[in-house]
């Protein structure tokens, strides 16, 4: 018996020193999984982002989202403006040990661009990639284009090799019915090899200790776990099973920053939250549509107390916003971010010079997975409008089912957040949003609004190479967006990491991407 | 006999299409695919060419019609989401549901069966009176509020066992268990524990009332004026008696654990086909929805024709009931 204790305790010491000087794990509980191991294949930006502690692209984020070189060392724009010159970053390999060189960026992108590619859309801009030498490249855009750093930024790069002798050139294709050998397997450059994956179990990252950067971080291992259900993750983090998670449920905030050993870490996010209207001839009810003249969408923004919103709804933690891209976001000027004030009666008035029916109904389209608190400031704001006599039918459902009603127009008013990504410029709700519907152009444009002059200013931003000018150019636009009330801007709105006390340092980033090449660890210094 | 084979089987087959016809019915409200599986940059032109690649714009009929043809082979296509062959998706996430229905099932006998027979025995006894009660609190508490409240006992305050998840597992051929791993038998208490709640009860209510019934009977009078001791006569004679509808019930509620094991597997995070659906109509994942569906009413329609047939074999009667025209 006296041995067995001598025993146990001994047992007791050596897992003890075990933890001294074990590795820095660092234990991710996210809120889903991703799609699979290969970043081209399902459009989906978690994915990506996950990714990237594996894959890299030709240039990356730092810690202040600028654009840094990463496997590209220095670019030019050669003479004819159109096509952009990549020097690569010299002694850089992959997991697998193969050298990185100019024939892997062709393959990459080749195969990002593919007709069966998810992620086409990600590089609007390009036409095709050839080899100069060994650690040069050379991309060609169908015009001049300013944005093709910010969009490479998430084109991650393969290894030609190990993608011919695996049969992996072309992204996998769905509709085929095949399964992708990178679709299990990963051979990147980034900080981080892929050590093990059990879908919707465990994915084991492990550091890499060939990386061609100076590790800002002090991990030795990530694992990413997911845990859809929040009260489950809360729970978990409560009882130190992970040590992390980007998504902290908003209700459970208080209490998690109740608890000795968990830090919470809140900011505000880049989504901008937005309302959008229709212009089409009629409602879905089949009544004329009144939405079409500015002052009626004049009436109804001013008609939502947006303080209200923010203290009641958002418990003050969102930021009102008078524009609709968020203040970090190259474009934003403080003029753009005026508020119309709160002014019922004002609404009742420009309602009734317009002609607008008294107790005029309308769907109102809000998602029940999608933004923060989202149902409930739907709700808000349609008894708001109910308040200025209009009759707003809420219609609340997963983004899955309400998807198709907004994009075939089978909705009238609706919601939308837009957090800029992947460029993080305000390029991409003016092209993708505001301008009309055309081809690249106007993808979100839902309620489908055309105005010409607007249309002009996007389409000059697109090809303007000089950056205070592009600026100008789509300040401007957003002017013309923020006069017309387009769409109305609500706020952004929060989000919340938290942490245990294991991790000493997690930088929260704005675009909602944890970036953990950035984390350290403080249990073993 | 053959014919009543033929006759059943048939019946099964006829389920199984009405069950693919109905899913398909409910994809069409499901929403579309495309919109989840593009990012946010893809044109409208990207879009429609996608769904046309998948077959999405073709007509209902080819569409089922296409459906059942491959299913019937064995092949749901590849998973829309993680791009994996559906099958195999399905295959790697059966033994978990498979083991944590199965431990369900042994803990609502272990637990249910005894309770059972104390509550008839020594009816009206504080003990019983509590274990009613207790039955009424697990008939009415959802099994998530179960496993949420098991969580923050047993994880969060005592910190004994792991919140999700399945731990370590052993692959065994294509099979994986956590039955052999220490980590792997902590991490299956609690999810199993919580969806075995309501069928203690049921097993529990159900030897109940069937010792009630059996204790009246003569043979067990007769039993007892023999000297036999009370006991032996309630744990053995009687109970003996009783369980045959247990077996029975605890056959056909494998099914029900199967497709209720869901709820469980979204609150534990257990790897299981539960939890593969639920990720799979968060992303309009249509083959592995259908895939799920018709697998799970495959296993009900199996376990209820073998059912019947093995009581057509041992009761006569039922085998030419529509020759007769009664039952």
């Amino acid at each position: 018996m006296k041995l067995r204790h001598l025993m146990l305790a001994t047992a007791a010491v050596a897992s003890l020193t075990g933890t001294a000087q074990a590795e820095n794990v660092l234990k991710w509980g996210a809120n889903r999984d991703i799609g699979s191991l290969d970043p081209y294949s399902f459009g989906d930006s978690f994915t990506i982002n996950v990714l990237n502690h594996v894959y890299e692209g030709l240039v990356r984020y730092n810690k202040d989202l600028k654009i840094e070189p990463a496997l590209a060392e220095s670019w030019e724009i050669l003479d004819d403006q159109i096509t952009w010159r990549f020097k690569l970053r010299e002694g850089v390999t992959f997991h697998n040990g193969n050298p990185f060189t100019a024939a892997d960026v062709v393959a990459s992108l080749t195969r990002v661009s593919h007709e069966t590619s998810p992620l086409k859309g990600n590089l609007p801009a390009y036409v095709s990639s050839k080899v100069v030498d060994d650690l040069t490249v050379d991309i060609t855009l169908n015009g001049t284009y300013p944005l093709l750093l910010n969009d490479l930024t998430n084109i991650h790069i393969f290894d030609e090799e190990w993608m011919t002798e695996n049969d992996a050139l072309m992204p996998t294709d769905v509709g085929a019915g095949t399964e992708g050998y990178a679709t299990y397997n990963a051979n990147g450059t980034g900080p981080f090899i892929v050590e093990s994956r059990q879908p919707d179990a465990k994915t084991v990252f492990v550091v890499n200790p060939e990386w061609w950067d100076e590790p800002l971080h002090n991990l030795d291992k990530i694992e990413l776990t997911p845990v859809n259900s929040a009260a489950t993750r809360v729970a978990a983090l409560l009882s130190g099973e992970i040590s992390f998670t980007n998504d902290a449920p908003v209700q459970d905030l208080p209490r998690l920053a109740a608890a000795p050993n968990v830090e919470v870490l809140e900011g505000v996010d880049l989504r901008t939250v937005m309302i959008g209207f229709p212009f089409r001839e009629t409602l879905t009810t089949g009544e004329a549509n009144p939405f079409a003249q500015k002052p009626v969408r004049e009436a109804l923004y001013k008609a939502i107390d947006l303080d209200l919103i923010h203290q009641r709804v958002m418990r003050g933690k969102s930021r009102t916003a008078g524009a609709t891209v968020a203040p970090p976001i190259p474009g934003y000027t403080e003029a753009l971010d005026a508020l119309p004030g709160y002014d019922p009666d004002a609404s009742k008035a420009l309602l009734a010079e317009a002609g607008v029916p008294e107790g005029l109904e309308f769907e109102f389209n809000c998602l029940s997975d999608g933004l923060v608190n989202e149902e409930q400031f739907c709700q808000a704001i349609a008894s708001m409008w109910s308040r200025i006599g209009l009759s707003p039918k809420l219609d609340v459902a997963p983004r899955a089912v309400q998807s198709p009603k907004r994009t075939n127009g089978k909705t009238d008013v609706y919601t939308l957040g837009w957090a800029t990504l992947p460029l993080l410029d305000s390029y991409s709700p003016l092209l993708q949003i505001f301008h009309s519907k055309d081809g690249n152009a106007g993808v979100f444009n839902w309620g489908g609004w055309s105005y010409p002059e607007l249309d002009a200013l996007i389409d000059a931003a697109g090809s303007e190479l000089d950056l205070e000018a592009r600026l100008a150019l789509q300040t401007q636009a957003l002017q013309v967006v923020k006069d017309e009330m387009i769409m109305i801007p609500l706020h952004q709105q929060p989000m919340a990491w938290a942490v245990t006390e294991d991790v000493a340092e997690m930088p929260l980033f704005p675009d909602a991407k944890p970036r953990l090449w950035f984390a350290r660890m403080g249990a073993a210094e | 006999m053959i014919a009543f084979l033929l006759k059943r089987t048939a019946n099964a087959a006829f389920v199984m299409l009405a069950v693919a016809l109905l899913a398909f019915l409910i994809f069409r409200f499901f929403g579309d695919p495309v919109e989840m599986m593009v990012n946010e940059q893809a044109t409208l032109q990207d879009r429609i060419e996608l769904r046309e690649r998948l077959g999405l714009n073709d007509g209902f009929v080819t569409q089922y019609t296409r459906f059942v043809t491959n299913a019937v082979q064995g092949d749901f296509g590849i998973s829309y989401r993680n791009q994996q062959d559906v099958m195999v998706l399905i295959k790697e996430r059966f033994p978990a549901t498979f083991e944590l229905v199965l431990v369900a099932t042994v803990i609502s006998l272990v637990v249910g069966i005894p309770a059972g027979v104390i509550t008839a025995v020594y009816r009206d006894s504080r003990l019983a009176n509590m274990l009613q009660l207790g039955s009424i609190i697990g008939v009415s508490l959802p099994s998530f509020v179960v496993g949420i409240l098991l969580i923050l006992a047993f994880s969060v305050s005592l910190g004994w066992l792991p919140a999700f998840g399945r731990g370590d597992t052993v692959d065994i051929g294509w099979w994986s268990t956590g039955l052999l791993t220490p980590s792997g038998r902590a991490a299956l208490i609690l999810p199993a524990l919580s969806l075995s709640t309501f069928q203690v009860t049921l097993v529990m209510r159900l030897v109940r009332a069937e010792m009630l019934e059996t204790l009246r009977a003569d043979y067990i009078k007769f039993a007892r004026a023999r000297g036999v001791p009370k006991a032996r006569v309630q744990w053995r004679h009687a109970l003996r008696n009783c369980l045959m509808p247990v077996i029975t019930l605890t056959g056909m509620q494998i099914g029900n654990l199967i497709a209720f094991a869901l709820v469980t597997e979204t609150v534990f995070q257990w790897p299981g086909m539960g939890m593969l659906f639920i990720q799979a109509v968060t992303f309009v994942d249509l083959p592995v929805m259908a895939a799920y569906l018709l697998i799970v009413s495959f296993i009900f329609v199996a376990l209820n024709t073998l059912v019947d047939i093995t009581y057509a074999w041992v009761d006569p009667r039922l085998r030419d009931d529509t020759a007769r025209g009664n039952g």
